[in-house]
C-alpha cells in the first residue's frame, strides 16, 4: 500500500498528494504492519467529501525512523457494506474504529468491542445513549457489581467505572466515558477566528493546556508555511516542561494522599503550587494559557523572567528530589506501590499505550525521542526514561525522574538566555488550501496529536484532536484486573488520565 | 468518685481528636484547625435534621442510637486510674467487649440496609476485621484479669500489681493501643480522611447518614476510642504504680500522639494486609497472656 511519507518537522501536505487505496489493501497492509511494535496508529478518522464520498485518513507513526505515514482510502457515503475489523487483530485500533462506527454508521465485521465512544451530538444512531450503554456482564452467584461514578468524587469530571468483583478482587473493569461531549473538534471548524481556535485547543484538556496549544500552533504554523521567530522554540519548550513538572509533581502528591501518606502529599502540593506559580509569574496564567500563540507571543521571555524560572526550577528540583528519596526509602509506601496494577509490556503495546504510562511498562514511546519537533529535532537530544516493571511504582518513578529531567532541560535552555526580538502573534496568516497538517507533541501524559484539514479557501474544514488518554484508558482497565478493588484509586492516580481529553 | 471518673473520660474523649489533628498539622508544617474544631463540627451536625434514602427501613434510623448507646454504656465500665466507674459487676469485661460488638453489628446492619454496593463492601470489611480484633481484645483483657485476679474493670487497677508483671502489663498496653488503632479506624488499618469510597472501611458505612445521625456516630467513635485508650493508659499507670490522675492525660497523649505521628509518616496498609496486621495483634495478645500465665504459675523454664 502507498503512503505519503513525512515527519514531524515537515510542512503541510496537499490532500491530493495523499495516496488513496481500497480497503482490502489498507487492511492487508495494517494487518502485518501493526504486528510490529515499531508502528502504531497516531490517528484514524473518516471525513465526508464532495460527490458523496467518505474518505478515511490514517496517520501511522514509525518509532524507528521518525517517519509519519499518511494513508487513505475512500468509499461511497451511502455504501453500507461492512468492513472487516482491524480491532479484531490489533486491539490498538479500537477507539478509532469505534469512533468511525459511532459517527458515520460504518459497520466493522468481527469488531470485538462494538461500543459507543463519546456520544457526539451528530452520531449516526441517535438511540444510542448513555442510558443503554452495553455494559459487559458476567453471571455467577459469588460475583457482585460495583458502579463508581458517573461523577468522579474528587475532580468532578464524568466517567462511569463498572467493576465486576469476586469479593474484594476485581475480575473486570469497564470504563464508560462520553458524558461530556463538547463538540470541540466541531467548534474548530465552525469558527474562522484563530484566537478562538487556540483557546479551544487549550481547553481540550485543562491539565495539558500547553501541550494541546503547542500541538495546535504546530499544526497552524505548518499550514501557514511561514517561518517563526527563533526564540519561540525554546520558550514553548520551557512552558511545556514546566507543565510536565507541575503535573508529575501533582500526581506524586495525589498518590501519596491516596495511601494516606501525609508528608508526601503536603510537600508535593507545595511544590506543585510553586511550579504553576512560576508559570503564572511568566504569563499570568497558572496553567500556561495565553502563552502559546501562532507565529509570535504576547509574553516574551525576558532575562529577568528567565532567571526567575531558572531559580525556581532549581529549588523545586532540589526539594522534589528529597520527596522522591523519602518515597523510595519508605517500606509502607513500597508495599503499596510495588507489584500493584501491573501492565506488562506486551499488553501495553497491544492496546497502543503511549506516554509515560507506556514507558513505565518498558515500551519506549516518546515523541520527543522518536518524532522530535522544534528544539528536540535540533540541538536538544532527548533520552527517554523507561522502566520495565509496569506497576504503580514504575509509573511513579518515571514521573519522578521526568520531573528532574525536565528541570535539567529547562536549566540548559535558559542558561545564558539572551532575549531576542519576537513578534506579536499573527492570527491572520493565510493557511494552505486543501492541505493536511498535524502537530505531534509529547505532553506530560503522552502523545498529543492535532490534525487539521483545510478547504479550498484555506479555512479549517475539519480538525481532529487526540489526547493520549484515548489509548491509555484501556491500560487502566487492564491494570486493575485481578487486583483488590481498594487498590483501584492508586492504579487510577498512577495513570491520571483525562476525561475531557477523551470526550472532546 | 464515679462522677469524676465520667468527667475525666468525657474530657479524654473530647481531647483525643484534637490532639490527633494538632499532631498531624504540626508534622505537616501547617497551622492546623483549632483544637476543638471537631466539637464545632458535631454541634453543627446535631443542629441539622436528617435525610433518609427511600430504600432504607426503620432499622437504618435506629442504628445511630444503638451505636451511640452501646458505646456510652461500654465507656461507663471503664475506670480512670484507680477511680471507680459508674457501672461495675463481676465479668463486666465480657459485657464491655460485646457491647462494642453489638454496636458494630448494628452499624453493619444499617450499612447493608442502604443497598449500596459501597456500603456492602464496607460492611463486609468491618465484619471481617471486627471478628479478628475481638479475640485480641478478649485476650488482652483476660491478661489483665489474670494479673490482678479480678474480672471487673473496677477492681483491676485498684491494687498495685506485683513487680514481675510490669513487662506483661506494658505489652498488654501496647496490644491495647494497637486495638485502638483498629477499632477507631485509623491508619494503617483505615483512613478516616480518605475521599475514596472503594478504600474506606468505617467511613463508607456512614456515607448515608447525615445531620444528627452522623453526629451521634462520631460521638460514639470518640467514646470508643477514649474507653480503649483509657484502658491502655490504666494498664501503663498500673505497671509503673503511677497515681490515679496520671491515667487520663496519658490516655490523651498516647493515643493522640501515636495516631498523629503514624498518620503523618506512614502509608495505609494494602487492604489484604490488614488481616495479617490484626491477626498479629491477636497473636501478640495470646503470647502476652501465656507469658503472664507462666509468671502467675511461678514456673521458670529451665
Amino acid at each position: 500500500m502507498n503512503y505519503l511519507i513525512t515527519d514531524n518537522t515537515s510542512g503541510a501536505v496537499r490532500l491530493r498528494d495523499i495516496p488513496e487505496t481500497d480497503y482490502a489493501s489498507f487492511y492487508d497492509d495494517l494487518r502485518t504492519r501493526l504486528s510490529d511494535s515499531r508502528w502504531h496508529v497516531g490517528h484514524y478518522f473518516a471525513l465526508p467529501e464532495e460527490e458523496a464520498r467518505l474518505r478515511f485518513y490514517l496517520l501511522l507513526l514509525d518509532d524507528a525512523t521518525g517517519q509519519v505515514l499518511i494513508g487513505s482510502f475512500a468509499r461511497e457515503y451511502y455504501d453500507d457494506t461492512a468492513l472487516p475489523s482491524l480491532t479484531a487483530l490489533h486491539a490498538q485500533m479500537h477507539p478509532f474504529e469505534r469512533e468511525i462506527a459511532e459517527r458515520w454508521g460504518i459497520r466493522f465485521d468481527g469488531m470485538p468491542w462494538p461500543k459507543p465512544l463519546r456520544f457526539p451530538f451528530d452520531r449516526y444512531d441517535r438511540n444510542s445513549t448513555m442510558d443503554n450503554y452495553p455494559f459487559y456482564a458476567m453471571e455467577g452467584g459469588s460475583l457482585h457489581e460495583v458502579n463508581v461514578g458517573p461523577i468522579h468524587a474528587g475532580i468532578i469530571e464524568p466517567g462511569a467505572f463498572r467493576f465486576i468483583c469476586n469479593g474484594e478482587q476485581v475480575l473486570h473493569l469497564e470504563i464508560a466515558l462520553g458524558y461530556q461531549h463538547r463538540g470541540v473538534e466541531h467548534l474548530f471548524a465552525a469558527t474562522r477566528n484563530r484566537l478562538r481556535q487556540l483557546c479551544l485547543a487549550e481547553a481540550a484538556a485543562g491539565d495539558s493546556a500547553v501541550a494541546h496549544a503547542t500541538a495546535c500552533v504546530e499544526t497552524i504554523e505548518k499550514l501557514a508555511g511561514t517561518a517563526r521567530p527563533a526564540q519561540l522554540a525554546p520558550e514553548r519548550l520551557v512552558a511545556l516542561e514546566l507543565e510536565r513538572m507541575a503535573m508529575q509533581i501533582a500526581d506524586t502528591g495525589a498518590l501519596s494522599m491516596d495511601v494516606g501518606y501525609q508528608l508526601g502529599q503536603v510537600a508535593c502540593e507545595a511544590l506543585r503550587t510553586m511550579t504553576i506559580n512560576t508559570t503564572q509569574a511568566w504569563c499570568g496564567n497558572r496553567f500556561g494559557k495565553n502563552l502559546i500563540r501562532p507565529l509570535g507571543t504576547d509574553h516574551p521571555l525576558t532575562a529577568e523572567k528567565a532567571a526567575m524560572i531558572r531559580r525556581n526550577v532549581a529549588e523545586i528540583a532540589r526539594r522534589y528530589d528529597e520527596v522522591r528519596h523519602d518515597i523510595k526509602s519508605s517500606p509502607t509506601l513500597l508495599a503499596r506501590f510495588e507489584q500493584c496494577g501491573i501492565v506488562p509490556r506486551e499488553e501495553m503495546l497491544r492496546i497502543g499505550g503511549v506516554g509515560q504510562a507506556a514507558r513505565a511498562s518498558g515500551a519506549a514511546r516518546d515523541i520527543r525521542a522518536s518524532h522530535p519537533w522544534g528544539l528536540f529535532a535540533g540541538t536538544l537530544a532527548h533520552e527517554s526514561i523507561v522502566k520495565t516493571q509496569g506497576d504503580v511504582m514504575a509509573r511513579l518513578m518515571v514521573r519522578c525522574r521526568e520531573v528532574l529531567q525536565s528541570a535539567g532541560c529547562i536549566d540548559r535552555l535558559l542558561e545564558g538566555f539572551v532575549p531576542a526580538e519576537t513578534r506579536r502573534p499573527d492570527y491572520g496568516a493565510p493557511l494552505a488550501p486543501r492541505s493536511l497538517a498535524f502537530g505531534l507533541v509529547e505532553g506530560w501524559r503522552g502523545e498529543t496529536l492535532h490534525v487539521a484539514l483545510t478547504d479550498d479557501r484555506g479555512d479549517i474544514a475539519a480538525y481532529r484532536i487526540k489526547d493520549p488518554s484515548l489509548h491509555n484508558w484501556m491500560a487502566l482497565a487492564l491494570a486493575v484486573r485481578g487486583e483488590g478493588i481498594s487498590d483501584f484509586p492508586i492504579c487510577n492516580k498512577s495513570f491520571n488520565l483525562s476525561y475531557c481529553g477523551h470526550d472532546l | 468518685m464515679a462522677l469524676v471518673n465520667i468527667l475525666l473520660l468525657t474530657l479524654a474523649a473530647l481531647a483525643i481528636p484534637g490532639v490527633v489533628n494538632r499532631t498531624r498539622a504540626a508534622l505537616a508544617g501547617r497551622r492546623g484547625i483549632r483544637f476543638l474544631q471537631h466539637l464545632y463540627d458535631v454541634r453543627l451536625l446535631l443542629r441539622k435534621g436528617a435525610v433518609y434514602s427511600p430504600t432504607t427501613s426503620a432499622l437504618f434510623r435506629a442504628v445511630p442510637s444503638v451505636y451511640l448507646g452501646t458505646a456510652l454504656v461500654a465507656a461507663l465500665f471503664i475506670p480512670v486510674g484507680g477511680l471507680s466507674p459508674l457501672l461495675s459487676f463481676e465479668g463486666d469485661m465480657v459485657a464491655f467487649a460485646y457491647l462494642l460488638a453489638l454496636g458494630r453489628f448494628a452499624l453493619i446492619l444499617g450499612a447493608m440496609d442502604t443497598g449500596s454496593s459501597f456500603e456492602g463492601m464496607g460492611a463486609s470489611r468491618e465484619a471481617l476485621y471486627g471478628a479478628l480484633v475481638e479475640p485480641a481484645l478478649m485476650t488482652a483483657v483476660a491478661t489483665l484479669a489474670l494479673v490482678s485476679g479480678y474480672t471487673s474493670f473496677a477492681d483491676l487497677f485498684t491494687a498495685a500489681p506485683q513487680a514481675r508483671f510490669t513487662v506483661v502489663l506494658l505489652l498488654t498496653a501496647y496490644v491495647l493501643v494497637k486495638i485502638v488503632f483498629t477499632e477507631s479506624g485509623r491508619v494503617p488499618v483505615d483512613d478516616p480522611r480518605t475521599h475514596l469510597e472503594l478504600t474506606m472501611i468505617h467511613e463508607v458505612m456512614c456515607l448515608d447518614y447525615c445531620g444528627v445521625d452522623l453526629g451521634m456516630i462520631q460521638i460514639a467513635g470518640w467514646l470508643k476510642t477514649a474507653a480503649l485508650s483509657m484502658l491502655a493508659a490504666d494498664t501503663v499507670a498500673a505497671a509503673f504504680g503511677w497515681p490515679w490522675w496520671a491515667a487520663a492525660p496519658l490516655a490523651v497523649a498516647v493515643t493522640g500522639l501515636s495516631v498523629g505521628i503514624v498518620e503523618s509518616t506512614q502509608a495505609r496498609n494494602k487492604l489484604a494486609r490488614n488481616t495479617t496486621f490484626i491477626l498479629t495483634i491477636g497473636a501478640l495478645a495470646a503470647l502476652v497472656f501465656f507469658s503472664g500465665y507462666l509468671l502467675q504459675l511461678n514456673l521458670f523454664v529451665q
